[in-house]
């Protein structure tokens, strides 16, 4: 692996699966033991640096790293580095004199986490990035659809709603690329980027044409303010939320039509009701929940492979007198 | 009596001869001059050109000397092989009344490396609401000809009529920055594949395009003179390709970095890459390529924007648009155009000094290499190939998208109405 992870793009198929089979692994382990920590990276120093608020993934990244038995640290700086009055670099040169050997980096701003790359020294963790991407969901998502339908492969995977703003989405086409799904792209032509036609990708418009083929449909978020992105109406990228409901949600009538085995994910926070009926959120082809709980093992397992832990060291919980 | 022999030089890469200046004029044209008074420099064969003249250049000063100062810019400027730079509007003050112009005037006369043409804003503050007193900054001092909001687009459609008649009266030309902002909010890079990856907003090409197409339309409507700067796509040649065709009194000008990087540069975020109108694909460099061939488009222009530091080393979506230029321009001419046969040495002198001048209306730059005009020229090598080191560049800033790359031909020597303001490559000692 590389010694960043920036982009889902920068994992090989053996890349990817060696973080599955490292998340399975470490999930066995932690399930097993009746202390969940392991010694791995202890005396190591992960710093979670995050300009944009997000409490699911900072707390997922900090358990998944105090897991392993890292020392953590929470830098948030809410609100673009330039409104703080610091530089992203001043901000990097300072966790590179407290010597951080591993930043996860949450930021408004589309390759911020690749800018910062070039100042530390350590690697550098991408948790989402403006509109770019956050490959670790990518893994996750990847990691919850092999628990439930047994591999990745061949899967015809349908991700529907805010493709143009989604970071989710980006990782997600290219991490099922690279593992051999086929998926297929759902939205409103005004969410779904120019050029998208040379994503490795099907596009459709039309939701209803897609389930009945879909193993597994993965259901965006899709952000209110999209209506009015200059506060002015004019140019709202669909005319309501009730018209976008309509026809991408994925209410119990077209959750009927997907196959007997098919799932249903979202990467939250869900608008229930606008994108995703509650009752599909909640009912059993739901992995919502599982998704939460995976992502931490396959934080731990990005974390473990990045900061080299040596590969025996799974398996020996950490003692109790540590 | 100030006189220079120059020996052994190329006018426009042809034959070989010696040139004398004297007293601010070329003096002599022939073989085998005779010393005489005066010093000597022996050209090696270079290529003798008249003193380039930039379209657009951002000199920062008033307001940003900590990016550029009339001082530094013009001194790039001069080792880049420029005589006169036209300094834009988009300062702080913004250049918007006879005040300012007059002042970036003088500072460039008392720097004295090139001189410095002011660019007059068309609308007040280039907020876009109201014009500016064109007139006034027209007949002052630093006799504005070309009027510009460049940074920002004049949008409004009734505005850019107005102003497009109204600068009938002393000759004047708009030169317009082709963005709709309409299309353009929050915009990063070109609209296209590369932008679909990384999660920039999209600056789509129809933005400048429509623009371009009105103004041609309002330019033929009004009989009036417009200057497209900074053409970036292949559907922009195409329309003033066909404004051409209709008789209509439009120009336009390319950037060197537009003839030769695109966009997929962006996908590293490093924000000395971003600029306005963005990076776009290689099939819309090849369209500018053969449309400054043709003569589509008049103009290389630099759009030199230097930045501080901090505003580069910075997040791209954070960091400001713009590269410098000034030293590296006839460098990417000759590389993208001079060697691959594309333009001959007399049509660059056309596309970077006689035509920039006329369309700026510079009377005393831009001339044929011939007895009797004023003395601004440069001497170039040809032959020389050099590594961009952003360290060694003149300007105070560093933000050239072409470090570490090799390029083709050296600027030698440059003179200002017969003094020289580059030898050997360097900056010229002051003459007492």
């Amino acid at each position: 692996m590389r010694r960043h992870l920036l982009s889902a793009a920068d994992l090989t198929r053996e890349d990817a699966t060696l973080v599955l089979d490292t998340a399975e692994e470490l999930a066995r382990v932690s399930r097993a033991a009746t202390v969940k920590k392991l010694p791995t990276l202890r005396g190591r120093t992960v710093v979670n640096l995050f300009f944009e608020d997000s409490t699911r993934t900072r707390t997922s990244f900090e358990l998944a790293a105090k897991r392993l038995s890292a020392d953590v640290l929470n830098f948030s700086a809410k609100g673009s580095s330039v409104s703080k009055g610091e530089t992203l670099k001043d901000t990097a040169l300072t966790l590179e004199a407290m010597g951080s050997d591993a930043v996860v980096c949450r930021h408004s701003w589309s390759g911020a986490p690749a800018n910062l790359s070039r100042w530390v020294r350590g690697s550098v963790v991408n948790a989402g990035d403006g509109t770019h991407e956050h490959p670790t969901q990518a893994l996750l998502d990847a990691f919850t659809m092999r628990r439930r339908l047994g591999r990745v492969e061949g899967l015809r995977v349908t991700i529907v709603g805010d493709v143009l703003h989604s970071r989710v989405a980006r990782s997600n086409v290219l991490l099922l690329h690279t593992l051999g799904a086929e998926v297929t792209l759902v939205a409103p032509p005004t969410l779904l980027p120019v050029g998208v036609g040379s994503w490795p990708t099907a596009v459709s418009y039309d939701l209803d044409a897609v389930l009945p083929t879909s193993d597994v449909v993965m259901m965006l978020r899709v952000q209110r303010e999209r209506m009015s992105p200059t506060g002015e109406r004019a140019t709202a990228y669909f005319p309501s939320a009730r018209e976008y409901a309509r026809r991408y949600g994925l209410d119990v009538r077209r959750a009927q039509a997907l196959p007997e085995a098919a799932v249903v994910m979202h990467p939250g926070p869900m608008v229930r009701g606008m994108e995703i009926a509650p009752e599909v959120a909640d009912g059993a082809r739901s992995t919502v929940q599982e998704q939460v709980a995976n992502g931490v093992s396959v934080r731990m397992a990005v974390l473990y492979l990045l900061l080299g832990g040596a590969v025996p060291a799974i398996g020996a919980p950490v003692e109790a007198t540590a | 009596m100030t006189a220079w022999l120059l020996k052994d030089v190329r006018p426009y890469g042809e034959d070989a001869v010696d040139v004398r200046l004297v007293d601010g004029r070329i003096a002599e044209v022939g073989p085998d001059l005779s010393d005489g008074a005066g010093r000597v420099l022996d050209g090696r064969g270079g290529v003798l050109l008249p003193g380039l003249v930039d379209l657009h250049t951002h000199l920062r000063e008033p307001g940003r000397e900590d990016a550029e100062t009339v001082e530094t810019g013009t001194l790039a400027a001069a080792l880049g092989g420029f005589t006169a730079v036209h300094a834009m509007a988009n300062t702080d003050p913004v250049a918007d009344t006879a005040g300012v112009v007059e002042q970036v005037w003088r500072l460039g006369r008392d720097a004295g490396h090139c001189d410095v043409a002011p660019v007059g804003a068309v609308t007040i503050g280039l907020r876009g609401e109201s014009m500016a007193e064109l007139g006034t900054m027209a007949d002052s001092a630093a006799r504005v000809r070309v009027f510009s909001d460049d940074g920002r687009c004049v949008s409004d459609a009734g505005l850019m009529r107005r102003a497009l008649e109204y600068v009938k009266a002393f000759d004047g030309v708009i030169a317009q920055h082709a963005q709709e902002p309409r299309l353009t909010v929050g915009a990063q890079m070109n609209e296209g594949v590369t932008s679909s990856m990384l999660g920039l907003t999209g600056w789509p090409a129809v933005a400048e395009e429509a623009v371009i197409a009105r103004d041609c339309l309002l330019t033929a409507h009004v009989g009036s003179r417009l200057h497209v700067c900074h053409v970036s796509t292949a559907g922009s040649v195409e329309l003033i390709r066909w404004a051409k065709s209709k008789g209509w009194d439009v120009t336009a000008e390319v950037t060197p970095h537009h003839l030769v990087l695109t966009d997929d540069l962006a996908s590293t975020y490093d924000p000395v890459f971003k600029v306005n109108p963005p990076l776009r694909t290689a099939a819309d460099v090849e369209a500018l390529r053969a449309g400054l061939a043709d003569g589509t488009i008049d103009v290389v222009a630099t759009d030199h924007a230097p930045h501080a530091l901090e505003d580069k080393e910075a997040e791209w979506g954070a960091a400001l648009p713009g590269m410098t230029g000034l030293e590296t321009a006839l460098a990417v001419v000759v590389q993208t155009m001079v060697e691959p046969g594309r333009l001959t040495w007399r049509q660059v002198a056309e596309r970077l000094s006689a035509t920039p001048a006329r369309i700026g209306r510079l009377p005393d730059h831009g001339r044929p290499l011939a007895v009797g005009e004023p003395a601004n020229v440069v001497l170039v090598d040809p032959g020389a190939c050099w590594t961009v080191d952003p360290r060694a560049s003149a300007s105070r800033s560093r933000n050239t998208p072409f470090a570490g790359r090799e390029l083709p031909s050296r600027v030698v020597a440059t003179f200002l109405r017969g003094t020289p303001t580059v030898l050997d490559g360097a900056p010229a000692p002051r003459e007492p």
